[in-house]
Parts: structure tokens; sequence; C-alpha cells
């Protein structure tokens, strides 16, 4: 889960990492409140979504007084920023800013450990620093069982050759950014820029954390952080139902068992669709997982039907665990599921059930004869078909 | 022989008292494997009755290692809990450790996985559906009836188009059928796979299934050009996958360019992997082969 600017900070602030003071605003009245609240004779606004490039957006915007606060609030509100609707601002106090830095630690998968990066050239598109002059972008690989200690931290500050007056600073503050990454279970800590300012101290003026949800059972906190409103209500629908969905811009709705399964489902319905008028595209990603019961799968098809871009409907199920029989039932109960709950299935559906007992799960389903309901044995054949009804 | 687990292997179970632990103990006993104990902290002493065999319990790996000679565990234990039993794995040396659940968090998946780094032990998984060599032992969760022993290796980040390819190929059948799972950080990789069927005797030829996320295909096609000179053939998953978007495997996420379906697809095919679009077009290609290993 990524977190907004204002929730890192607020996690950074916890954790004894120099910040600065910010007050968060939906409204400009609110933002004009918060300008006045902080005193400073210079406030900066900043537009807070889980992007980069706000600022070449116009996402943050200087303030003198609070009224220019509410303007700049009025003009960032609603702004568009890749797709992100600003709903948000930060309104925090103005810094003086001497020099930019880039500190950053996060996941290594290839090498299986975490890795620091740090940068005395902050402030500009990092990706371009690395690839433009590598040499200015410090990686140090982190062990985790020992996590950034003073000795870590010293070899960062060497690594990307901070002047030995910051040091020691610096070298604190790497360690309480290496503590914000372990304690909060986060795969991305990010801080661009970390600056000095004009008296010497050192400030994170930004933080992008992004947090494995894996662990959320030893941060009952994090609830509080899942922002509902900007994901699409159909996966908000499905997460309620505790369903593995992913809303995508197509017409064949997809429903299998095992990520992997319908990652590829995906992909063989996308294949199919380029030979059909209109060019079908799978509708969503929805993993029923292993177990495929009836009250998963009619939970499942109930998300699917109401998304109002479906045309078809493609249930790909591999048989191992659960055996087809037991799905086949799953799926006939499911439509019963539905009708009770006022939701008859008026799509086209198309399954494949393959793996253990298939037969049997397929006799099941042709006695059933579900309304709507065709069957094609192979995984491509039922793709096609499915691609075929969703045509126009 | 087989790769990382034969029919000598020894098998055992922790978190066996466990309702996903009792259910799979079941199966793999039923499959034919040497399930010789249980490890529940606490319960030392019992033992668990699985129809004709009762498997006794034990207090901790040392323990069950000492009384039974066991040289493979596969660990069910919640993900709250799956740290320390890896760590207890690792410190009691076991050779292999087979970490099936599902959920762990990476830092814990990160520092267990540097802690089995020179010790005695080959981790695969987490969140994976563990290993069978059809005929001689099954270790996890893959289902044992859809197959039969053969001279095909596989390798695949996913459970279910593992079971997929088992069953597409099942006339020709499996010296080992391996699923190393795909979350951000795997202890067993597909490179170390290929390694151990490059060297297996009794495997002719290796299908390997990867997913968006990572450079693990790309760097595995690099290990394939230059060491590998049985026949690959490769599928990979998420070809349509959007960026950002995490499709249920925790390593499933597409960033920026690296890690694309198509960029794996390449990287396979210059190592000469011959790649196929669905997981069926896979298996013919793999048909080919092995019919041509055949004539």
């Amino acid at each position: 889960m990524d977190l907004y600017e204002y929730q890192a900070r607020d996690i950074f602030e916890a954790q004894g990492v120099p910040v600065l003071r910010g007050i968060t605003a939906t409204t400009a009245e609110e933002a004009r409140t918060a300008a006045a609240e902080l005193g400073t004779p210079v406030v900066v606004v900043k537009a807070q979504v889980k992007t980069g490039g706000r600022g070449k957006a116009g996402g943050v915007k200087i303030a003198r007084s609070p009224d220019e606060a509410a303007a700049r609030a009025e003009e960032i509100l609603g702004l568009d920023i890749k797709g992100h609707v600003v709903q948000t601002v930060m309104v925090t106090e103005g810094a003086d800013i001497a020099e930019e830095y880039y500190f950053s630690v996060l996941l290594d998968r290839a090498n299986r450990r975490y890795l620091a990066m740090c940068s005395k050239e902050g402030g500009m598109e990092i990706e371009q620093l690395a690839v433009e002059r590598p040499e200015a972008l410090a990686r140090i690989p982190v062990d985790p069982v020992v996590g950034i200690d003073q000795a870590k931290a010293d070899e960062i500050v060497a690594a990307a050759g901070f002047d030995a007056a910051d040091a020691a600073e610096l070298a604190r503050v790497f360690q309480l950014l290496g503590k914000v990454y372990v304690e909060t279970d986060a795969t991305l800590v990010e801080v661009n820029p970390l600056v000095k300012t004009g008296s010497g101290s050192i400030v994170a003026l930004d933080g992008k954390v992004s947090l494995d949800e894996n662990a959320d059972f030893r941060h009952p906190g994090n609830e509080a952080l899942v922002d509902s409103s900007a994901s699409d209500p159909l996966e908000n629908a499905a997460k309620e139902k505790g369903l593995n969905y992913v809303k995508l811009d197509g017409s064949v709705g997809i429903i299998g068992n095992g990520a992997g399964l319908v990652m590829s489902t995906l992909d063989v319905v996308a294949y199919a669709g380029e030979q059909v008028a209109g060019h079908p595209k799978p509708a969503n990603f929805l993993d029923i997982g292993g177990g495929a019961s009836a009250e998963v799968m009619a939970n499942g098809l109930e998300i699917i039907l109401g998304d109002a871009q479906v045309k078809s409907v493609f249930v790909n199920v591999f048989g191992g665990i659960t055996a087809c029989d037991a799905v086949a039932n799953g799926i006939v109960q499911a439509f019963q599921l539905l009708e009770g709950r006022g939701e008859a299935v008026t799509k086209p559906l198309v399954v494949r059930l393959d793996g253990n007992n298939a037969e049997e799960g397929r006799r099941i389903l042709t006695e059933a004869a579900l309304p709507g309901l065709e069957q094609v044995d192979t995984m491509d054949g039922a793709a096609k078909r499915a691609a075929e009804l969703a045509a126009n | 022989m087989a790769i990382f687990l034969t029919n000598e292997s020894k098998v055992i179970v922790q978190g066996m008292t466990g309702s996903e632990g009792r259910k799979h103990t079941s199966r793999m006993l039923a499959s034919g494997t040497a399930v010789v104990g249980g490890v529940t902290p606490g319960k030392g002493g019992q033992s668990v009755d699985f129809g004709s065999t009762a498997v006794p319990v034990f207090n901790s790996v040392g323990e069950a290692m000492a009384a039974t000679g066991a040289d493979v565990t596969v660990i069910f234990v919640p993900a709250k809990f799956t740290k320390a039993a890896v760590v207890e794995a690792v410190e009691a040396e076991i050779p292999l450790a087979v970490v099936i659940t599902e959920g762990v968090p990476v830092k814990d998946t990160a520092e267990f996985f540097t802690l089995s780094q020179g010790s005695k032990t080959r981790l695969i998984g987490p969140n994976c559906p563990g290993l069978i060599s059809p005929g001689q032992s099954n270790a996890g969760i893959i289902p044992a009836d859809i197959t039969k022993a053969g001279r095909v290796g596989l390798v695949s980040k996913s459970g279910t188009l593992t079971y997929q390819m088992m069953y597409e190929l099942r006339d020709f059948g499996f010296s080992t059928a391996l699923g190393i799972g795909g979350d951000p950080i795997i202890g067993t990789t597909h490179i170390d796979a290929l390694q151990a069927f490059q060297d297996d005797p009794d495997t002719d030829a290796i299908v390997m299934i990867g997913e968006i996320g990572g450079d693990a295909e790309e760097r595995a096609a690099d290990y394939i050009k230059a060491n590998v000179t049985k026949p690959v053939v490769g599928y990979v998953a998420g070809f349509t996958a959007p960026e950002g978007k995490t499709m249920g495997h925790a390593g499933a996420i597409v960033s920026g360019s690296s890690g694309t379906a198509a960029a794996k697809q390449e990287a396979l095919e210059a190592a000469g992997v011959r790649v196929g679009k669905t997981p069926s077009e896979t298996a013919q290609l793999m048909r080919e082969i092995m019919q041509s290993v055949a004539g």
C-alpha cells in the first residue's frame, strides 16, 4: 500500500525523523486556517497524490499569507495529475533550502536483501540521475538482519560523498529512516528531497512510503491509512467480500482460481479478442483461490455482473485440490444464491473445467442446464468463445 | 532420480496438527510420501492418526530429525509464526525446508532467507505449492493424481499454472514439478531449479513458467544461455496486466519497463528458449521436443 505524503510525514515525525509542520486541508477555507495556524511568513501548499511529478503539474505552490494559501489550494484541489484527482492538500511551513539530497531504502528483489540509495544531488527526477550519471547515486546493500546501524549509516554517508561537517547528523537521520523502514514493515521509504537548511539542519521535505500489506497483522493502525475514495467502487466492493479483484477496461469478465492461472487467462482472452470484431479485452482480474466454494463463486459473479462494461463472463477453473465436481456444484449453487439475492445471471457465461474429476464436473453443469451457460473443454477454446460473445 | 525430493526423502510437517497441515499431510501420505513426523511445540509425544498410519508429533524440528532421520520439512504454520518456524528448521540444519504459507511479511522472508544463506538448508517458497517427484514423494499441496512420473522437469512461480502444465503433459509425465512461489523474495529460484534439472540424469527437458514482476526470468535466460544444454520451453503470464497493479502474487507487480512479460519473453527467446503464447501452446512445444527425444 502506497501512502500519501502527509501519512509518511506523520510516520517520520513519530520516529523522530526531522520534518516540517504540516496540516492537511480538503477545502480552500481549511487551507487558509492551516496557514494561519502554522503562522510562518511563507507556507507551501502541496497536492496529496500517489504519483510523481506533481511539482511540474502545478501541484506544489508557495503562499505568503493565509489568503494566498486559500487561493493556491483552490487552484490545486480538483487538479488532475496523471489521472489522480487532488482531493487533499498539505499546507506546510516554508523551508530555507540550502542543498537538496536524495535518500531511499527499499526491497532489493534480485539480491534478496535491502538496498539504500543516496545522492548529494536530490530534488530532480532520480531515475534520470540514475541513468545519466549513475556515479552520482550511491547504492549500498543493507543486510536485512542488521538493518541500517551506525556503521551502515556511516558507509552510506561516505559513499554519497557528503561533507564531514554534515556526516554525523545525516548518519543519524539515515538510521532513523532505516528504523521507519523496519518498524512499519515498509518495502520503500524514499525522501526526495532531504534538505539542508540555511541554518545547517537536515529535514525530510517529502516522503514516499509503501507498506507491505502482508504485515498488516502487526500494524492494526494501518487500516486507518487505507484510502478507499481513490480506488474503483467495484474494487472496494470486492475487497469487502475478501475477493482478489482488479478492475480493467474491457468487456470479458474473468473468474479463475490461482493468481498465475488468472493472469494467464487474461492474456489468452486478449489474444482471442484480437481475432474478433471490436477486439474485446478482459474486464478484470479475479482470483477466487483454491477452494472455489459456492459462496465465493457467487460473490465473484456478483461483482463481475455488477460491471456494466461486461458482456460475457469466462469462468476458468483448474480442479487440483478442489476437484471439478465440487467446483461445478459451486457454480450451480452460485446461480441459485444470486437468484435469491435478486441478481439472476443475465449475461452469457463460458465455463472451462479441467483437471481432477473434470468429466463429472462437466456432467453436473450439463444436467443443470443453467441459462446462458456454455461449456468449452479447453482454455484456449473457451477464451475464444467468451471473446466472440463479447464481440460487436 | 529427480531434483531435491526422491523416494528416499523423509518428510516432517511443521504445523501438522493444524487444519491445513492435517489435510495436506493426509494427501501427502496418500500419494506415497514418507511422512515420518510432525512438529508442534508443546504437543510432542502425541501422534496424529491418518487412517492406517499414525504419525508421531515432536516438539521441535531437531527432536524430529534425531528420532526419524527426516531430511525435508514442509511448513504450514500461519504467517505470523512462519519466520520462527523457518529459523528453527534452518538452525536444525534440515537439508530442505518447503514453506507453503502465504501472506508472509516480506521483512520476515528477507530475514529468514538471509539466515539460510551459507547454512545447510535449501529453502523453497514461501507462498508456494511445494514440489512433487511423481511416484516418489510429494512435499506440499500439489495434487498428485493429475500427472505421472516421466522425464520432463517443471519449475513455476505459479501454483495453478504448475497444475495446468502437469495436467497438459500428463502423457509424458514429470521427473519433478516445482512451484517456487511468486513472492518478492523466494528461497529457491528458477536458476537453482534449472541447474538441478540440467544435472539430473532423469530429466530430458525443462518447462519454465514465469510471470510479470522482478527480473528473475531475465536472469534465468542468461543462465540458460551459458549453462543449460537440455531443451527448455517457457511460458510467461501477465502480458495484459496493467502497470502498477498488483495481481494477487505480491511479486507480480509491474513498475516501469523492466519486469514486463514482453521483456521476459524477449530475454528467454534470445537465450534459445521457445516461448508459448498460451499454456496449451507451451505444452505442445514440449510435446514436440519429447517426441523427438523419444524418436
